[in-house]
């Protein structure tokens, strides 16, 4: 059987997560589970080190790179001690080269898969789907970032919550940081509305993951969906999205991946390829797309194409979707308006489906 | 609000400056917010109790709730108690006692209570207003069933309503919130088997507290933003904008904005665009749709005549709107096809939220 997953989901540094992590921990091990520790990172934090007393801890597995050692989770050593619950800090880490996978959140799969409970820690900004809006209350693209699809499999996530005015206090008073690093935190991520939009982000995100699903064809499907359609299905959206070498086009799978999973949707995505070779450049961005997509678990497909619009259109059709995403064109002059744009195109072609147009969310909130 | 040169109305900053300093005379509320009993609010605001004390803080308690856990007790053991009165054997807060020690923070486990007969006031949140307006701050506890606001949506889930209870406006005044946040499981483990309550009602109730807690905090964001200036839009919270014409068949684009409103925990209004001289066919179709639109839910407005885009497009900016559902219509006159139909026009000038166009 698999283990279960428990995230403990915080919106910024030194909230507690990784101290009510190992408060829970102590609790379960009260209850008689086996219970170690695969990875903790002390940062200095005292109350938080003094929780780890009592707990055994399977230790790192040293990796050198570069001439430096670092440290990772030895996820051999705890298959072999096989215990019940494991304790794994920073659940969006990123590993140094030459250890057996490349994220973290690989090596607790493989935990969860060999039956044993692991609970972790993650902050809001590295969820893959948020990095825009975290990007416009922050100014900062976080590069580590951690699928949504992933998070889901928790069968539990726990807001660990504190008020932004506590956590600056903490930060003032050195609990979280070393007074230098505080310093510069206060003055850049931990401004009072960036650290609002970020807490809010992780309670709605607590809660879309308690979320009871919708059954598909309620009685409300039943009653709409009339001699149409009498598979029950109607209210069953798909959504396509179309992706290009457009930097813009990352935001739309964002975008395209957060409203599937809200609308409980389908999600494809496809690229149309011309037969006018593409210039290097474009065609590798146009491939990172499609791959960033398939690691957001979308399924993706390449299309042969004179014309853009027809081939989205037809192929949207040939395979029910119901909404097609599309990025918003860059600002095209005037004269543009005569000669029909791709947008334009695909609204006018699509005579029963529906048009999402995104928006590119560039623009930054400075508060 | 600012004004639409982007500067905040002075009107609006000579208010907040007076409320500003009732503010600062005023002691500080600070809420933890639950979902059911055993998640571990008193736990953990009388765990930041003792380490207020700890750093110097003149901290005492005023009001306990019985049958608390080991740990619990054991906290408060170390903690200043100002005994709770009691009239016709119920207990109350003894505003007097806390006024005449007058301490710097006073912690109140429990907001929500029906104060007995012969107390100032009837219930003990207004004991905590006397409180803050002392100068004394307060931390307090409260479960999600006890807001009134929420009993209705509580009843929906528990089949149990709550009599004592506290106005929304007074959580909202709170300076600050904390939600604590524990799985079903756990709520479960330290409950009385007589309060053990089904999985997924606890989970729907967890699911209510969280959000009411986004809320709170949005309502927070949209301040710090609209001090600074900044047009609030792009927030976490999603706002869905559809507009509607009298000529056109709008009950699919309500219903999916309905859906898209509840998936998304989203707000959701409907407009449509003022237009003179509406045969009374069109008036009695506009009329039924909005009828539609508020029994959805939705918030509806309409917008001055004049250009629609420009209409929808300060909307969309004063009302923080992320997703913009429009009709189109196949029909194309020559003056479309020069300058861009509507749909048009609104997709090009969209910066900062998604438009959604539904075929007719």
């Amino acid at each position: 059987m698999k283990g279960r997953l428990r995230v403990y989901l915080g919106y910024a540094a030194g909230v507690g997560k990784t101290y009510q992590m190992l408060v829970d921990a102590h609790h379960m091990q009260q209850e008689a589970r086996d219970v170690v520790i695969g990875y903790f990172e002390p940062h200095g934090r005292v109350d938080t080190i003094a929780q780890t007393a009592g707990l055994e801890t399977v230790p790192c597995r040293v990796i050198e790179y570069r001439g430096t050692t670092f440290e990772e989770m030895d996820t051999d050593a705890i298959l072999r001690r096989a215990p019940q619950v494991c304790v794994v800090d920073e659940f969006a880490h990123t590993n140094v080269p030459g250890s057996a996978r490349e994220k973290r959140w690989q090596d607790v799969m493989v935990l969860i898969d060999s039956g044993i409970d692991v609970l972790t820690t993650l902050n809001i900004q590295h969820l893959e789907s948020l990095n825009d809006h975290v990007f416009q209350f922050t100014g900062v693209h976080v590069r580590e970032t951690i699928p949504d699809w992933v998070v889901k499999q928790a069968s539990e996530v726990v807001m660990v919550d504190l008020t932004p005015g506590a956590l600056m206090n903490r930060l003032r008073r050195g609990v979280v940081y070393a007074p230098e690093k505080a310093q510069r935190a206060l003055q850049s991520f931990f401004r009072e509305p960036a650290l609002a939009a970020l807490r809010e982000m992780a309670l709605r995100q607590t809660a879309h993951q308690l979320d009871i699903p919708e059954p598909l064809a309620g009685p409300e499907a039943a009653g709409h969906a009339g001699p149409r359609n009498d598979s029950g299905g109607s209210r069953h959206e798909r959504l396509l999205l179309h992706i290009t070498a457009d930097p813009a086009t990352a935001a739309l799978i964002r975008r395209g991946r957060r409203v599937a999973d809200y609308l409980q949707a389908d999600c494809i995505a496809v690229a149309i390829e011309r037969s006018e070779n593409l210039a290097a450049e474009e065609a590798s961005r146009l491939k990172q797309h499609l791959e960033f997509a398939r690691n957001l678990h979308i399924e993706t497909r390449l299309l042969e194409g004179e014309d853009a619009a027809d081939a989205l259109v037809n192929f949207a059709t040939a395979n029910k979707v119901t909404q097609i995403f599309v990025a918003r064109p860059a600002r095209t002059p005037w004269t543009a308006a005569f000669g029909r744009s791709l947008v334009q195109r695909v609204v006018r072609g699509a005579r029963t489906m529906r048009v999402t147009i995104v928006a590119d969310r560039k623009k930054r909130v400075d508060g | 609000m600012p004004g639409r040169d982007g500067r905040p109305d002075p009107e609006l900053l000579l208010r907040r400056c007076e409320a500003e300093e009732k503010h600062a005379r005023r002691g500080r509320l600070k809420v933890f917010l639950g979902y059911a009993s055993g998640v571990g609010k008193s736990f953990t605001m009388f765990d930041e109790g003792r380490r207020r004390r700890q750093r110097g803080q003149d901290v005492v308690v005023g009001a306990l709730q019985n049958g608390k856990t080991q740990e619990s007790d054991s906290l408060t053991a170390a903690l200043e108690v100002i005994p709770m009165q009691v009239r016709n054997g119920k207990s109350c807060v003894d505003v007097d006692a806390i006024l005449r020690r007058c301490p710097a923070s006073c912690m109140i486990d429990g907001l929500a209570s029906d104060n007995p007969e012969g107390c100032h006031n009837r219930y003990r949140w207004q004991d905590v207003e006397v409180l803050l307006d002392a100068g004394i701050s307060v931390i307090g506890t409260i479960n999600l069933q006890y807001i009134a606001e929420y009993r209705e949506q509580v009843r929906e889930i528990t089949g149990k309503q709550w009599s004592e209870t506290v106005p929304l406006f007074f959580i909202q005044s709170a300076d600050e919130i904390e939600i604590v946040d524990a799985p079903a499981d756990e709520a479960l483990r330290h409950a009385g088997e007589a309060q053990i309550r089904r999985e997924h009602q606890l989970k729907a109730l967890r699911e209510l507290a969280l959000l009411a807690a986004a809320d709170v905090v949005d309502r927070q964001l949209e301040s710090y933003l609209e001090c600074a200036g900044i047009p609030f839009q792009w927030g976490t919270q999603e706002r869905i904008l559809v507009c509607i014409t009298p000529r056109s068949d709008a009950s699919e684009m309500i219903a999916s904005g309905e859906r898209n409103a509840r998936r998304f925990h989203a707000e959701l209004f409907v407009v449509y665009v003022k237009q003179p001289g509406l045969v009374p066919e069109d008036q009695a179709r506009l009329e039924r749709n909005l009828d539609i639109a508020r029994d959805a839910g939705a918030q509806v407005a309409n917008l001055p005549a004049g250009d629609p885009v420009d209409a929808i497009l300060l909307f969309a900016e004063q009302h923080g709107i992320t997703q913009v559902f429009i009709g189109h219509t196949q029909r194309t006159g020559w003056w479309n096809e020069l300058r861009g139909s509507p749909v048009d026009r609104l997709i090009r000038r969209a910066e900062s939220f998604d438009v959604q166009v539904f075929p007719h």
